[in-house]
């Protein structure tokens, strides 16, 4: 997800065209990214670890981006 | 001056580099992604504009992590010179090489025209060449063209007169109006105009080539 602050110029036009679909209680959207992924890792824990590096190397850019990891 | 342009998948603008770097008078080699050396005599690093692996994930984060890149790390941390355009302004700040990021233009839409830029700093090797009273016109043609950086970078680009190009019309929302910057060893320079569509007389316009003449000087 972008941070706080930093301007989402699609979550903006997303939120545009709801309204203008007549939905307007939709006061702003921010739009993010999901990335299911299918690791070969049977402690959560490590797989935690694992998928942070892989957020903090490439998944992410932490400049404009927060993430956050959940295991399903 | 021996200049390599490394190449991705989606890399599209590496033959306009390579002709306005060969019309300048430089040697050139061109280097695959795949590559993990580059030779021995190269002067300056070259990453044209494109859409390496398609901008997936984000634009330039999957070449930034090619295995060509260690190569292109140790070639500026002993500072040699690189250069991106556009993709390859994207790219370096990927790697984390030039602060900041390039954010989908504000209005959402992909740019392609003519724009002016002032330009900032007239003493790097990349834009001694120009004047500060010049004014040039050059194309851009990208969808993620907003710069983007923190307020503490930002005042590190102005206090290290790192910031090199200024868009006189700001055209995708970019921060402080930022359209190329520099390194803080002034070797290494990021930006999204293309100077390489503008360097032949058939171009209509020439502004491009002091440019990459400029660069013929670095050793």
């Amino acid at each position: 997800m972008l941070k706080d602050g930093i301007l989402d110029p699609q979550g903006e036009a997303v939120k545009n065209a709801l309204n203008s679909l007549g939905y307007n209680q939709v006061n702003s959207i921010r739009q993010g990214k999901v990335l299911e992924i299918n690791l070969d890792e049977t402690s959560k824990e490590k797989a935690i670890k694992i998928i942070e590096k892989m957020c903090e190397k490439l998944l992410a850019n932490t400049v404009v981006e927060n993430y956050e990891i959940e295991i399903i | 001056m021996h200049a390599a342009i490394i190449i991705f998948p989606g890399s599209n603008c590496d033959r306009d580099m390579l002709s306005a770097l060969r019309l300048a008078g430089h040697e050139t080699t061109v280097i695959w992604h795949k590559e993990t050396e580059l030779p021995n005599n190269i002067d300056l690093i070259a990453i044209p504009g494109g859409f390496s692996f398609g901008d997936y994930l984000r634009c330039g984060a999957i070449a930034a992590k090619s295995p060509i890149f260690c190569e292109v790390r140790r070639h500026i941390n002993r500072g040699g010179y690189a250069l991106g355009i556009c993709n390859g302004f994207q790219i370096l700040t990927e790697a984390g090489i030039l602060p900041g990021i390039l954010q989908q233009n504000i209005d959402t839409k992909f740019i392609s025209k003519v724009i002016d830029l002032r330009i900032k700093n007239t003493t790097s090797k990349f834009t001694y060449r120009y004047s500060t009273e010049s004014k040039i016109s050059i194309p851009i043609a990208h969808h993620e063209g907003n710069y983007f950086a923190r307020e503490d970078d930002l005042k590190k680009l102005h206090d290290n007169n790192c910031i090199a190009f200024e868009y006189i019309n700001n055209p995708n929302g970019s921060s402080h109006n930022i359209a190329g910057i520099l390194s803080e060893n002034h070797r290494v320079l990021g930006m999204m105009p293309h100077p390489e569509r503008h360097v032949e007389k058939a171009h209509g316009c020439q502004d491009g080539y002091p440019f990459f003449e400029g660069l013929l000087h670095i050793s």
